[in-house]
């Protein structure tokens, strides 16, 4: 037996151990991203953030909120920045006159209410930081109504476990559609947003309606809120996800971290 | 093993199984959460100070593509690094533009809300990890008696001369390895106690539910830009620990080492005195 043929240098075997463990390291992690019984290892940190993140915080803890002057100077508008449909153009052509948000699903009296009611109600203004999944953070002022305070005028029924808030935006499959559960809901800080930066709220960032649910991240402020949804269950709802990126790209329905 | 004096090729007991398992679960979970947290960062590669940070505010990072050139840009100055980062070629030979590579990156193309997976469940191990061993090592004495450094050990002149023996790649042998020297103690108190809890926490400042729990934490960083930017220099703070630890354990004799962290046995370096026979 030649011993040359099994002596390798040190050095070529350490580069050699190195590339080609990374290698494995790599396609194995891609492996184990597309294996379905890693994949729901990895979806329990969401379950486990969630439980953790409740656990340790009340739930009417308040989001920070900032003062005037540390508004971004421009807020930038992400995702969709108008509504898809016929009707959202029309709406917009006469300013919301004619629109409604109906409020409705297991509630027993169904609200259907318009811009001027709304922003004659009682409302909420917050300073707040909106945080992008993508990593990005822009603060603004938004002036809205309380979104607790319209499910109790439409009585909640005690079977309903989640909000679906019904949007007029899309990016070409289904429509988009966010959800919460009740203590986000309840939580005084979620507002309808109809005003931003002292102004009524513009096309681009969600008008006449954008849900503001601020201990969570961008794509869970729903824009172009048309109707509201109490529901027992988030499985009936197009993908089942709770939302539409849940649904199509797989991101978290729980989005506090 | 205290009461005698030992020699080169003496084989002792070296590392505690609590620091054996945490070194290779902090090991594996280091790696994910960095290669992930690229991918993360691709979502968007630009870092700011202060609570908030978009496109049109000012970065103090950059890594970017222009006109099929890639760039890094810090505090203005742009330098090229077309190939590596901003725009490179994937492993099948496509052009991508993003900021850092695939074999960087988990997973290795675009994937926010994987890499998203990876990192906030392999955060739970690197953290849970942390918090089991530093309670261990307080516990079982590790922390008193091995990381521990000695008044003696504080004075310039032991720590320039430490400084000197690494240079001239001159490391301890027989009973001075034993320990661990001041350079060493210093960079394990540094990652132990500083920039891993650095991460963990500033990473937690990114949640918009743990500023809601924890006020505090912008407070402690200057807000969620800010903590964002630390959490990515404490990062490659990682990265540089990790270099030279590879390069001191490769120097230092490599199968030895990584054996004593592996089954405890350490064979203290140096000319062993052969003639002499086995070490009983």
């Amino acid at each position: 037996m030649s011993d040359n043929a099994v002596i390798m240098p040190r050095r070529k075997f350490l580069t050699g151990a190195a590339l080609g463990g990374g290698a494995m390291l790599l396609s194995g992690c891609d492996v184990l991203t597309e294996s379905p019984g890693f994949r729901s290892v990895l979806r329990s940190g969401e379950a486990l953030n969630k439980t953790a993140q409740r656990l340790i915080s009340d739930r009417a803890a308040l989001a920070p909120e900032f003062s005037a002057g540390d508004i971004s100077p421009v807020f930038k508008a992400n995702g969709s920045i108008s509504g898809a449909t016929p009707e959202y153009a029309a709406h917009v052509a006469d300013k919301f006159a004619q629109w409604r948000l109906q409020i409705d699903g297991m509630v027993q009296r169904p609200l259907s209410l318009s811009l001027a009611q709304l922003t004659t109600m009682p409302s909420r203004e917050q300073i707040t930081r909106h945080d992008c999944v993508e990593g990005w953070s822009a603060i603004g002022k938004w002036r809205g109504t309380p979104l607790g305070m319209l499910l109790r005028q439409a009585g909640l029924s005690t079977k309903a476990r989640f909000i679906v808030f019904h949007c007029a935006d899309s990016f070409g499959v289904d429509p988009y559609y966010e959800s919460i559960d009740l203590i986000d809901a309840f939580h005084p800080q979620t507002i309808l947003a109809w005003g931003m930066n002292g102004a009524i709220l513009p096309v681009q960032h969600g008008a006449p309606l954008r849900l503001r649910v601020e201990r969570q991240l961008g794509y869970k402020q729903a824009k172009y809120v048309m109707r509201i949804e109490a529901t027992d269950s988030l499985a009936k709802f197009y993908g089942g996800k709770g939302g539409y990126w849940e649904d199509q790209v797989d991101y978290d329905w729980y989005a506090g971290i | 093993m205290d009461s005698i004096n030992l020699k080169p090729g003496d084989v002792i007991k070296r590392h505690r199984l609590s620091t054996r398992i945490w070194h290779w679960t902090n090991a594996l979970a280091l790696v994910v959460m960095l290669m992930s947290g690229l991918m993360i960062f691709n979502a968007h590669p630009r870092l700011y100070w202060g609570q908030y940070g978009a496109n049109d505010d000012a970065a103090w990072l950059v890594i970017d593509d222009a006109k099929d050139t890639g760039f890094v840009e810090v505090a203005g100055v742009r330098l090229n690094t077309t190939g590596v980062l901003g725009v490179w070629t994937d492993a099948e030979g496509t052009l991508r533009k993003r900021a850092f590579p695939y074999w960087a990156t988990i997973p290795s193309g675009y994937d926010l809300q994987a890499a998203r997976r990876w990192h906030l469940t392999f955060a739970w191990v690197l953290s849970l990890a942390l918090l089991f061993y530093m309670g261990r090592s307080f516990w079982n004495g590790h922390v008193r008696r091995d990381l521990h450094i000695r008044k003696a050990e504080w004075s310039p002149r032991h720590i320039w001369n430490d400084i000197k023996d690494h240079a001239r790649l001159r490391f301890p042998t027989g009973d001075a390895a034993k320990n661990y020297n001041i350079l060493q103690k210093i960079s394990y108190i540094g990652v132990i106690f500083i920039l891993l809890p650095l991460m963990i926490f500033t990473g937690l400042t990114m949640s918009p539910a743990m500023n809601a729990a924890w006020p505090w934490l912008l407070d402690i960083f200057g807000g969620r830009q800010s903590a964002r930017s630390l959490h990515f220099i404490s990062s490659f703070a990682l990265v540089a620990f990790f270099v030279v630890h590879i390069a001191m354990v490769l120097l230092a004799g490599p199968v030895n080492e990584v054996r004593s962290i592996i089954t405890r046995r350490y064979r203290l370096p140096g000319k062993a005195e052969t003639d002499q026979g086995e070490p009983a």
